[in-house]
């Protein structure tokens, strides 16, 4: 079957099987590989992609489900060679180790950010809790997603909230 | 102080400053933040097929006969293979995996089948492959292959295992593979003169490392040359083409293993796994690229599990707290097969029981015991998670019981650094590279557990020790650790200048995930007093070197790091050689001042001029038998509703002194997220299977990993206090310690919390609902009492 | 993981839909969000032979409340039901129980038909829909009926359906203000499936006795269930520590859960009972604006972990 979509603003078309995901379809058709799959089953949120500007799971989600829909994946955050505001942030705090699963955090907290700009510590959690991250202990991407909410219109400041706080010793030194 | 990013240079101004001990910000985030990292995934070839792995669904089997004729018949199947295809011939066997750390002569008869032959013994165990063109057909066509099987009783835990019942191997006596003996001093003299004994039964769970990536390999084979190209390589590249290459009957020369990026490691991945194999032998028998990647399922079963065990253990006191000795047996399920490192776990459990403590005796055998689960190897933290908990928790119930406070018992016990170098217990056997014995390297284990104490404000929160408040059982618990590092014999490092003068640095590290390409950059900058954004760093791939070790045991920063510097220091040397001609001046004269070199007389050259004359390339080589020992303390705050048996975490803290940092904001990541690893194994995570050996927890709604709002409250801090002298930066290895102390400071904090009831946590994971059963059975036992 | 081969229709209007679903080669699903149909063919659990998607049918996303109650067609979303500050007053008890289910990504496509037709016995909104009256509006090619949420859930995944029937509607009847109403569940992490959950409501008149009691579980069963048992100690009877304390003994004994991966039997049958005591009180003190009356045996809990 033929499928019509728009992905990072470009209209796209891809020849698909019913049964392909739109994770594959971004994946394997449109060579947009920035989008990860990690579990195929709805669970760990790498393949979170933002449809219409609510993020869904691309494992979740058929390609024949989104024609006419119009869709943003990580590859489309940054603005050019430049970072995002929300990947500075997530560079900064070290928001990241192997990379897997930032691509659906990215995506999570960009939808999240643009709808809730004011989002607490709290609920970044419970937002982020379908996404997951066996790197990080989730404390800095938290840390990382508060600061951005600056850019998005949100309080500025970064992680005054005792909540998200971790220190890197000096005192030692 | 809670954000790092106020001392965060921009990646290019290196100044007078060195990088070394600074948060710079990784240079890999720039390609991973726009989703252009490139794991084996996303690696795309020409004619690339795709391969699908039709798996045992059953634990313990004879396969008496395997048909995949209809399979062979399907749409867009290009080939069906199994182990007749791959031994060659009847009666030939197909190749085993090889064991790669303490390779002993015993285990040689339980090595794994790259693929079933005829004994199926792990639910999860490779019987064919169809390479098709989509990944899709191929899984259609799986379910048209027909099996012939004879089931066999399963033995699906250590005890069945142990009464040899039903041996797993043809050729063998016993299932249990090898049994670790630790050994220090006289432990039956020092438990004879005991004024106090504490003897406990700990069991831990089966564990999975749940890498987010999924393993993955993509082989692309170039039959005009007879070559083969392995991506997806990760951790210890050139082991793997050696044993690859070993398998196909090829020369290492004819095969290069890729290293792209990776999604984890954790210990496990970037093992030898029967895929390393299978998919370059799918590739050259199709005489196509094939991609294999394991989808969630597939990983649960078969990538290395890890901890399972089993220990009764017992402490000897003196009157006055002295630890005298340990003692006692380890049982470790290994599962089907030892694979390439599946005797670190069972090694490490009786070699660690005594911590960080001055303890003069030590006696204990660990039992490696062969079941029908699958295969377990390293995970993050191997028998050291495991034997810290055992330790900690008999010195809080050995304190408690003789009247003493187990924070006192601890001071009084803690190696300091008068007691440097600190020997451990010795163990036996051991591989010959390994010697079996081993000492700390530097530091003081008192003053962290002090530090910690103090930053925790551990003296204020003691008020709450099991008071309840709003319906919760408060406590706070304490427990030390030391995580070795650096595991010898070599690493490699190369300096190339190219022709338009940037600087080329290859390394035989390997990245898993943890920030390599800063923190190497890191050195190697400052070694070569350049600017990080002159720099390329590349590493893990066998193109890169003749040789190379890569990553595990916390090794890469010290061990590449080290070569780094020695192979720096050789190409300032051969720089200043080659400038001295154009400088018109004697090599020891030539000053090296970033990307430029200059002559007494203040002439210079700039890197790029001197490399359009000349070509610089020299290797660098670190090598080492010794380990660092970081080491350090963690405490923790819980509140318990003994009612449902939740358990919140209201504040943790872990301090690690890792002798030099490199990159405060990568190490703090380290801790924290290792921190939380180790927490899931505490309380969420638990690879379950049932007594016909079916693995019950295969998607991640079962297995349980933690997520964003489960431990919000976290805090690492890190000392430098006593550099390592063993090498040249000081640093030691520094991946494993969260990990390593959770369990055993949450389970002395739960038991504090609930010391009305008197409960004694020896067992993982303490979900809700085991809490609460242990709460009731504590009621119900002083009811009766 | 890959689906098998299936076809795939969008028909533009519910008849279409339902012809498709009715056709005499059988084993065409329904598809409208997909968050539980598409793990399950990814294990290839289940091989329909076409799905039948709904996303172009219209008027089947609305929330409608008037004096009649609250009716939600079969395509609202967890989303849709997230952003109605309606319903905290229309229909609390789904209101508050809504944070609960699943994730961000999962809410913005799963859809209550979806959850209604899948019936897990530890999801919410079936608990919900038993717990308080609720009526599911099914359709065929042979018509129309409505069957009450009780009758609906047969068992675990099992429900009154006929392979050519879908949900097309969900309706409660109205809430009257000043009712009291609580939910609680207890899951391993926050949006897993509960180990077990509750929904309370009750009537309270002048004297502080409890009417028309409502005691729905989760996760206890292997379907969502009203504890009758557990009503009958509160009703009638004065609000306060003591009766609630009966009440949810009474549920703790009534409810029949089994053992899996995350919880023994014995602990969600305690769980019942915590859950249940819970709730009321907290049902109650919402209703008179503290916990006192209470009694201070009872403590909230909900503590995000």
């Amino acid at each position: 079957m033929e499928v019509s979509f728009k992905v990072n603003g470009n209209a796209v078309k891809a020849q698909v099987e019913p049964r392909t995901t739109l994770s594959l379809c971004l994946r394997d058709h449109l060579k947009l590989t920035g989008t990860h799959v990690g579990c195929e089953h709805g669970v760990c949120g790498a393949c979170t992609v933002i449809v219409d500007g609510e993020a869904v799971r691309s494992c979740l989600t058929l390609a024949v489900q989104v024609e006419g829909r119009s869709i943003t994946t990580v590859e489309g955050l940054a603005h050019g060679d430049e970072l995002s505001p929300l990947q500075a942030a997530f560079r900064r705090h070290n928001a990241l180790q192997c990379g897997f699963c930032t691509p659906g955090m990215l995506t999570t907290a960009h939808a999240l950010l643009t709808e809730e700009p004011d989002a607490s510590a709290d609920r970044i959690r419970e937002v982020l809790s379908g996404n997951l991250c066996r790197c990080t202990g989730y404390v800095s991407i938290v840390e990382a997603v508060l600061d951005a909410r600056a850019a998005y219109g949100g309080p500025a400041g970064d992680t005054a909230h005792g909540h998200a706080a971790a220190a890197t010793g000096g005192a030692g030194r | 102080m809670n954000a790092p990013d106020t001392d965060i240079l921009p990646e290019s101004a290196a100044g007078d400053t060195p990088y070394i001990g600074r948060p710079v910000q990784r240079v890999e985030d720039l390609r991973l933040l726009r989703g252009l990292g490139r794991y084996a995934d996303d690696v795309a070839l020409p004619g690339m097929l795709h391969a699908a792995m039709l798996r045992s669904s059953v634990a313990h089997a004879r396969l008496r006969g395997i048909d995949a004729t209809a399979a062979r018949a399907m749409p867009g199947v290009h080939a069906v293979i199994t182990a007749a295809e791959i031994a060659g011939a009847p009666g030939r066997s197909v190749p085993t995996v090889p064991l790669r750390l303490q390779p002993l002569p015993c285990l040689e008869p339980y090595r794994q089948p790259v693929i079933v032959q005829d004994r199926i013994r792990h639910v999860g165990e490779v019987l064919a492959i169809v390479v098709a063109d989509t990944l899709a057909l191929a899984e259609d066509a799986l379910e048209a292959i027909e099996l012939d099987l004879e089931t066999l009783p399963a033995v699906a835990d250590w005890r069945s295992s142990s009464e040899d019942r039903t041996l797993l191997f043809d050729g063998t006596t016993t299932n249990c593979g090898v049994t670790f003996t630790a050994k220090r001093g006289d432990a039956a003299a020092a438990f004879a003169a005991a004024a106090h004994v504490q003897r406990e039964r700990f069991m831990v769970q089966r564990q999975a490392p749940v890498t987010m990536e999924a393993r993955g390999v993509v082989a692309d084979w170039d039959a005009a040359n007879g070559r083969l190209v392995v991506y997806g390589a990760a951790k210890v590249p050139f082991f793997n083409r050696h044993a690859s290459a070993q398998m196909l009957g090829m020369p290492d020369s004819a095969v290069d293993f890729i290293e792209g990026d990776t999604g984890g490691s954790f210990g496990a991945r970037g093992e030898f796994y029967v895929e390393d194999f299978l998919v370059p032998f799918a590739a050259r028998h199709v005489g196509r690229a094939v991609k294999w990647i394991s989808d969630r399922r597939e990983d649960l079963m078969t990538m290395a599990q890890s901890r399972e065990c089993e220990a009764e253990v017992e402490m000897a006191f003196a009157a006055d707290g002295t630890i005298l000795g340990v003692r006692g047996t380890a049982w470790c399920d290994l599962g089907a097969y030892p694979r390439t490192n599946g005797m670190i776990q069972p090694r490490n459990i009786p070699h660690f029981l005594s911590n960080t403590y001055r303890i003069e005796a030590v006696q204990i055998d660990s039992h490696v015991q062969f079941t029908n689960k699958g295969p377990a190897g390293t995970y993050r933290a191997p028998g050291r998670a495991e034997t810290v908990m055992f330790c900690e928790r008999l010195i809080e119930l050995g304190a408690k019981a003789m009247g003493l406070d187990p924070v006192e018992v601890r001071r009084r016990n803690l190696v300091t650094a008068a007691d440097m170098p600190w020997h451990f217990a010795s163990v036996s056997p051991s591989a010959p590279e390994s010697s079996g014995l081993s000492e700390a390297d530097s530091g003081d284990y008192r003053a962290s557990f002090e530090r910690c104490l103090a930053e925790f404000d551990w003296q204020g929160k003691l008020a709450l020790q099991g008071k309840v408040i709003d319906g919760r059982h408060h406590g706070i618990g304490i427990a030390c650790f030391i995580e070795g590092g650096a595991a010898g014999p070599r690493e490699n490092a190369k300096i190339e200048l190219a022709r338009d003068g940037s600087v080329t640095l290859y390394v035989g590290s390997t990245s898993v995930g943890q920030g390599l390409e800063t923190s190497l950059g890191q050195i190697a900058a400052d070694a070569l007093g350049i600017p990080m954004s002159a720099l390329t760093l590349l590493h893990g791939s066998t193109t890169y070197l003749h040789e190379g070790f890569g990553s595990y045991h916390s090794r890469s920063t010290v061990m590449g790091g080290s070569a780094i510097i020695d192979a720096a220091g050789k190409f300032k040397q051969a720089l200043r050689e080659a400038a001295a001609t154009y400088l018109e001046c004697l090599p020891e004269q030539v000053v090296l001042a970033g990307t430029e070199a200059r002559s007494p007389r203040g002439r210079s050259l700039s890197f790029a001029e001197l490399a359009k004359h000349e070509t610089i390339q020299v290797d660098g080589t670190f090598s080492n038998h010794h380990h660092t020992w970081a080491y350090g303390a963690a405490a923790a705050h819980v509140a318990v509703d003994a009612r449902t048996g939740h358990v919140s975490l209201v504040d943790y803290l872990v301090v690690e002194d890792v002798g030099r940092a490199i990159n405060p904001l990568l190490l703090r990541g380290q801790l924290i997220g290792g921190t939380v690893q180790g927490l899931g194994g505490a309380f969420l995570e638990e690879m379950v299977y049932d007594t016909e050996g079916q693995m019950l927890t295969g998607t991640l709604a079962d297995y349980l990993l933690p997520t964003a709002p489960d431990f919000p409250r976290l805090r690492a801090v890190i000392t430098e206090d006593y550099p390592s002298p063993i090498n040249p930066i000081g640093a030691k290895g520094a991946g494993e310690g969260g990990t390593i102390v959770a369990p055993a400071v949450i389970v002395n904090a739960i038991a504090n919390a609930l010391g009305e009831y008197g409960l004694n946590p020896t067992s993982l994971p303490l979900s809700p609902s085991r809490l609460w059963q242990m709460v009731e059975d504590a009621r119900r036992a002083r009811a009766t009492a | 993981m890959k689906p098998p081969q299936f076809d795939y229709a969008a028909p533009a209007t519910l008849p279409e839909a339902l012809a498709l679903l009715a056709h005499p080669d059988g084993d065409a699903r329904p598809l409208a969000g997909g968050q539980s149909l598409m793990p399950v063919l990814a294990f290839r659990l289940a091989s329909p032979r076409l799905l039948v998607d709904l996303r172009r049918i219209e008027g089947m996303d609305r929330i409608d409340i008037d004096a009649q109650g609250v009716r939600m067609g079969a395509k609202v979303r967890w989303c849709d039901i997230e952003r109605d500050a309606r319903l905290r007053t229309a229909l609390p008890p789904l209101a508050e129980a809504i944070g609960h289910v699943a994730h961000y990504q999962i809410r913005n496509r799963g859809t209550v038909g979806g959850s209604l037709a899948h019936a897990d016995p530890a999801a919410e909104l079936p608990g919900i829909a038993v717990a308080c009256d609720a009526t599911i509006e099914v359709a065929s090619v042979r018509g129309t009926r409505n069957i009450a949420a009780a009758d609906f859930f047969q068992g675990a995944l099992a429900t009154a359906l006929e392979p050519d029937e879908l949900v097309t509607a969900i309706s409660f009847p109205a809430w009257p203000a000043g009712r009291a109403s609580a939910f609680e569940e207890l899951a391993r992490r926050h949006g897993d499936f509960a180990m077990a959950g509750t929904a309370v409501w009750f009537d309270l008149d002048a004297a502080g006795r409890a009417h028309n009691t409502h005691i729905g579980v989760i996760g206890a069963s292997d379907r969502p269930r009203r504890l009758t048992a557990a009503e009958a100690k509160l009703d009638g009877q004065v609000v306060d520590a003591r009766s609630i304390g009966e009440a949810a003994c009474a549920a703790a004994g009534a409810c029949d859960p089994a053992d899996d991966l995350h919880a023994s039997a014995a602990y969600r049958r305690n769980l019942v009972g915590v859950l249940v005591e819970r709730a009321l009180a907290r049902a109650l003190a919402g209703t008179r604006g503290g916990l006192a009356a209470a009694g201070s045996t009872v403590n909230r809990s909900g503590e995000s972990h």
